[in-house]
């Protein structure tokens, strides 16, 4: 699998500086997004990885520094699914619709959608495996079947770059692997893809590509690159040991000592 | 049959029940985009708003009170999105500081100086059956730009509702969305405001979109089901109030209460009540435990 980004840009950050209400979260950030690529931004909490996310997709500015993108980029975003509304009554053929029309399609679009748009938005949810569940409420769905459903919305827009935000965060190991697999396709077929996670052995060893980031990048390349002791230990402020298991490294926690064994030593 | 009819025979009763259909219509269909994104507060604070409108427009210009009570509430309204957005307060802290000081203001201004324009009490509770023709102008007119607004800019309003972020970042202008609606709710308050009255338009926005929340999981169908109760309950509402003699304001919104208690304990599931929001013990289902 391709992804470290050697193809033509589609986003460049330098010298970034941003964050909320004049204090900085990041700082002096450079990041090249290609339009081949596949990164996996990984760091503790509040270390900035969705602030990153926010600026490459313009939802905040930087307080300096500069971002560049190429013209017309269309983007597409998959944002938590906790951060969601599930109450919400729209159906899943609601919810893709929305997104608008196609990338090359008109711009005003009648309420209900015409037939070239169902057309359309039912083939993205076959894509994803999901057109039998076209008039559920989103409520109604597993939580493998919310994020194709996300999923298919990001894609029915066309996207050149897509951004998830923690998308296996919440699911089960199977629902990860479906996302995983799924994302890596969609990456096969030319969409160049940016996620944040947390989840350092389950998918961030996974990706061709990571972003270390504790307020600043503290590392950039490809997993074997970046998921290195000393690196981990920079980034997370804690002791990881790291071990290779068929190929790809798996990271364990170097605190990782038993509740009752520890109060036992206590005693 | 009788009973439908014989009000009828009076132009006034005819007049009333126009706009009282129209008026839950109204109400009832934006009411859905008001309900959805968490500001039911905002019906209520735009009309308290509104009413102060009224008492500080006439001091200066009686013939233009309706304009100057209207361009008060989108004043109020855009001053509320703005200060909710630009600051750490919330929207409800927003909503009650502009709309209660407003308000506040209109009450004393009507004390010391007296009313030239609609009287206290009509202000308060409306005055349906003393409607004039340029207000049932006004009414139809901005249902009217309130369903032309919807139709074109369906999606926008829809995406903006459920996700503003991802709606954001997919190219809708969320903050001229968001100002656009927020022109139509204080033209809608302002149309109906001297139908039903201040106090009763807050209860008409919310509880059509509550009850059509709990017949339905789709958007489209739940706006088609709040227009129509909003429309039973203004029409079921004036005959009500023909014969039980009573302000028709309020019988409008009791008929629209009847409605949701029986919705409430015959047609909608647990599950649509704790959609609606209606169930205290309503908690955040995670996503992975969603599945059915």
């Amino acid at each position: 699998m391709t992804g470290t980004g050697v193809g033509p840009e589609l986003i460049r950050l330098i010298g970034v500086d941003a964050g909320y209400n004049h204090q900085a979260v990041l700082h002096d950030v450079n990041i090249h997004v290609h339009e081949d690529q596949f990164t996996g931004i990984v760091g503790p909490s509040g270390s900035g990885k969705t602030t990153l996310l926010r600026l490459l997709l313009g939802i905040i500015r930087p307080m300096s520094g500069s971002i560049d993108q190429i013209e017309d980029l269309r983007t597409a975003y998959v944002p938590q699914l906790e951060t969601v509304n599930w109450d919400f009554p729209i159906t899943v053929l609601e919810c893709v619709l929305m997104a608008g029309q196609p990338a090359n399609g008109r711009r005003f679009t009648l309420p209900w959608g015409n037939a070239r748009e169902k057309a359309s938005a039912m083939e993205v949810l076959a894509r994803l495996n999901i057109a039998q569940l076209a008039d559920r409420q989103i409520r109604q769905l597993s939580g493998g079947q919310q994020q194709r459903m996300f999923l298919a919305r990001a894609l029915y827009r066309q996207p050149q770059l897509l951004l998830l935000d923690e998308p296996t965060s919440g699911v089960d190991v199977s629902t990860r692997h479906d996302v995983l697999h799924l994302l890596a396709d969609l990456h096969e077929d030319g969409v160049a893809i940016v996620l944040t996670t947390h989840d350092l052995n389950g998918m961030a060893a996974h990706l061709p590509h990571l972003i270390c980031v504790n307020h600043r990048v503290i590392a950039d390349g490809t997993p074997e690159d970046v998921i290195r002791p000393e690196v981990l230990e920079k980034t997370y402020g804690a002791r990881m040991e790291v071990l290779e298991h068929l190929g790809m490294r798996v990271v364990v926690d170097d605190g990782g000592e038993r509740v009752d064994r520890a109060s036992q030593v206590e005693a | 049959m009788e009973a439908i009819l014989e009000p009828l025979g009076y132009t006034f009763f005819v007049k009333g029940l126009l706009v009282a259909g129209l008026s839950g219509a109204l109400l009832g269909f934006i009411g859905v985009y008001i309900v959805l994104r968490g500001m039911s507060y905002i019906g209520h604070g735009l009309s308290h708003s509104i009413f102060g409108g009224f008492a500080a427009v006439q001091l200066f210009a009686t013939q233009f009170y309706i304009l100057g009570a209207g361009l008060w509430g989108i004043a109020s309204a855009l001053a509320i999105n703005a200060v909710s957005k630009r600051s750490r307060l919330g929207a409800d802290a927003a909503i009650g500081v502009i709309t209660t000081a407003s308000f506040a203001l209109g009450v004393a201004l009507f004390a010391r100086f007296g009313s030239s324009g609609p009287s206290f009490e009509n202000a308060l509770f409306g005055s349906i059956l003393g409607i004039s023709v340029e207000q049932i102008v006004g009414l139809v007119a901005v249902s009217l730009l309130a369903v032309i607004f919807v139709f074109v800019r369906y999606r926008a309003l829809l995406f903006t509702t459920f996700d503003p972020d991802v709606a954001n970042v997919s190219g809708v202008r969320v903050g001229r969305v968001e100002a656009q609606l927020m022109i139509i709710l204080s033209l809608s308050i302002l149309a109906t405001l001297t139908v039903i009255g201040v106090t009763l338009v807050a209860a008409m926005l919310v509880i059509p979109a509550v009850v059509a929340r709990m017949l339905t999981d789709s958007f489209s169908r739940m706006l088609a089901w709040s227009t129509a109760v909003g429309t039973v309950s203004g029409l079921v509402g004036m005959y009500v109030s023909y014969y039980a003699e009573v302000p028709s304001g309020t019988m409008i919104v009791l008929v629209g209460t009847a409605i949701f208690l029986v919705v409430f304990a015959f047609a909608g599931s647990a599950r649509r009540r704790k959609s609606a929001g209606l169930d205290a013990h309503v908690e955040p289902v995670p996503s992975s435990a969603a599945a059915r």
